[in-house]
């Protein structure tokens, strides 16, 4: 990874980064630059989302979930908290569940990262996760539900699925204002054996 | 959040000559590790490092044991490290109290070197406005007289009565571990995990001995055998992902019902990782009971004041410690190997 190192000039020069939040992904591109040439800081990162490899310069505060949504338009990824309490920012990073909100893109330089727009086959076919929430109303208003699906997959991945107790412990991470907690543990149920077997953030 | 210079140097000398200490607390270049304390505080701006130097790419991992000891990386995850045959079998207290702490998604990236080092949950800390000695030294403690219900009764000062929030080295603290770390100029050393954090007194915004350019590159302990008998018990808000209102590690050398020996370690009560040596001295040659367990648990709290907000915590803290040393007497102990953690 590149990163370009200035001397930090101070306030005045990247005031006006601070308003970067929000700023659609062509015009942040541009304020990455503009910080970088006022004496801010950017960085060049390589990821490989969903199979897709994307290469940017981005300013260095930016965190995967702002990549992902503000530059990369995957925003079935959704915001929460932003600070790591919700687990609404779930992604899959190298095959393991982490919170895109408090990972630095610049962190993931390099990782393999599996958003919930990756989860379906390629010929457009439910994961066998997606089909279950479906099938046991796993969700009502649905803003939590990305995050979960990531979150159940990652659960059923790591080995942690192996009992209802442990399921309602071990997705703790992932908040439902809705409460759709029964559903979304009966899904889990229902599709652990066959979300074992899918490819979904596998090692391949 | 401030503009920052991110680097990932790939070795512990590069690391710690590219940091950039500033002597002030707080104001120098700062370590990052899995980022769940760091970057949320970067975000508030309650921490804003000039510069970032990612530790991602020090091979600071693994867990193993060579003559008795255990040495652990300060890289390896506390996801890791919860499901660790080491852990697990021959000390679940450490192994409880990683999986008893954050989520499922934190746990797979935060480390044991970050942990170790997170920072206090107070509000007033939080918010970045309120009068506080710890972010803003002098200005003042907007916690004591305000909503503390969540801060400490156990080492507190005038100054400050932040709780050391994390479960972990609780636990370790049990097992007299050391802390190996790495300074620029200085070269290794070596601190003992109860001497790593500090009491707030009049400075609380020093909260460990660590220099500004010191990287803990991992930790020492010897386990007992009886290290097997051992629980922590966290009584919180609700029951999974919360930190701990009070919380206890504990661990027993039993002979039938007789405690040979006995150590404690308290959370959530506290200014910083808390043993409670009093109490375990009481409980040497005791038999186990309720009562014993109940007044290890007054002796514990002895020192403890309460504020408006959070007394609750003294007798809540008593009856943890009670029941931790109760659950750790009747563990039962003789096939523990291949359990898998998790709420089962
Ligand atoms: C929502 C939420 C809930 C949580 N609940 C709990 C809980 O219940 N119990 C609990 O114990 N914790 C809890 N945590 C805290 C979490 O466990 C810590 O944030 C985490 O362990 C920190 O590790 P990290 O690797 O992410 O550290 P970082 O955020 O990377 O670093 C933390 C600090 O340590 C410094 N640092 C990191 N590594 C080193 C090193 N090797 N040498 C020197 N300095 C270093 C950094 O500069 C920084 O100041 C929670 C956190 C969140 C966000
Ligand atoms: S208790 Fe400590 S951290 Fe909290 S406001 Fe007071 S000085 Fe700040
Ligand atoms: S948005 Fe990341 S955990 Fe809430
Ligand atoms: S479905 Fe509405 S928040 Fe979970």
């Amino acid at each position: 990874m590149a990163v370009t190192r200035r001397s930090f000039l101070g306030g005045t020069a990247t005031a006006g980064a601070s308003a970067l939040a929000g700023v659609a992904g062509a015009a942040r591109q541009a304020i990455a630059q503009e910080v970088d040439d006022a004496g801010g800081e950017s960085v060049d990162v390589s990821l490989v989302i969903n199979g897709v490899t994307y290469e940017r310069r981005l300013d260095t505060r930016t965190s995967l979930l702002d990549l992902l949504r503000e530059e990369l338009d995957l925003t079935g990824t959704k915001v929460g908290c932003n600070h790591g309490q919700c687990g609404a920012c779930t992604v899959l990073m190298n095959g393991t569940r982490i919170n895109s909100c408090l990972t630095l893109a610049a962190m993931a330089d390099g990782a393999r990262i599996t958003t919930i727009e990756g989860v379906a086959s390629a010929e457009g076919e439910l994961h066998p996760m997606q089909a279950a929430f479906l099938e046991h109303d796993g969700f009502q208003c649905g803003y939590c539900t990305p995050g979960q699906i990531v979150s159940a997959i990652g659960c059923v991945k790591e080995g942690h699925a192996t009992s209802e107790a442990e399921i309602r412990e071990y997705m703790s991470g992932n908040l439902c204002r809705c409460g759709a907690y029964k559903g979304i543990t009966e899904a889990i149920m229902e599709a652990r054996e066959a979300t074992h077997s899918s490819e979904v953030g596998g090692q391949s | 959040m401030k503009p920052f210079r991110y680097q990932a140097p790939s070795s512990v000398d590069a690391a710690v000559e590219a940091v950039e200490p500033m002597g002030v607390p707080g104001q120098g270049g700062a370590f990052l590790a899995g980022g769940t304390t760091l970057i949320d505080l970067m975000k508030l701006s309650v921490a804003t490092p000039p510069s970032v130097t990612d530790i991602k790419n020090l091979s600071l991992d693994g867990i193993e044991e060579a003559d008795g000891e255990v040495r652990v990386g300060a890289r390896v995850t506390m996801a890791e490290a919860a499901s660790h045959p080491i852990f697990l079998d021959r000390a679940p207290v450490l192994s409880d109290a990683l999986w008893k702490a954050a989520s499922p998604q934190l746990r797979n990236v935060a480390t044991l070197g970050g942990n170790i080092l997170q920072r206090t949950r107070c509000p007033y800390f939080r918010d970045n406005v309120s009068p506080c000695n710890k972010r803003d030294p002098g200005s003042g403690c907007a916690a004591i007289g305000g909503i503390n219900r969540l801060l400490a009764v156990l080492g507190t000062s005038e100054s400050c009565i932040a709780t050391y929030a994390g479960d972990f080295a609780n636990a370790l603290i049990l097992f007299d571990t050391t802390v190996e770390t790495h300074r620029a100029a200085e070269g290794p050393r070596q601190i003992e995990l109860e001497d790593l954090h500090v009491l707030p007194e009049d400075h609380p915004e020093r909260e460990t001995v660590l220099a500004d350019d010191e990287l803990i590159t991992g930790y020492r302990f010897r386990l007992p055998d009886w290290a097997r008998r051992s629980v922590y018990v966290k009584a919180r808000d609700r029951e999974s992902y919360a930190f701990a209102l009070a919380s206890a590690a504990v661990a027993l050398d039993l002979d039938g019902e007789t405690i040979r020996e006995a150590r404690i370690g308290l959370g959530g009560v506290a200014t910083v990782p808390w043993r409670a040596r009093e109490a375990e001295d009481f409980l040497k040659g005791k038999t186990v009971s309720e009562e014993t367990g109940l007044q290890a648990g007054r002796i514990a709290f002895e020192s403890a004041q309460g504020y408006e907000h959070n007394a609750f915590k003294i007798p809540l803290g008593r009856q943890v410690v009670a029941k931790a040393i109760f659950d750790a007497a009747r563990k039962d102990v003789s096939g523990s190997a291949g359990q898998s953690e998790g709420a089962n």
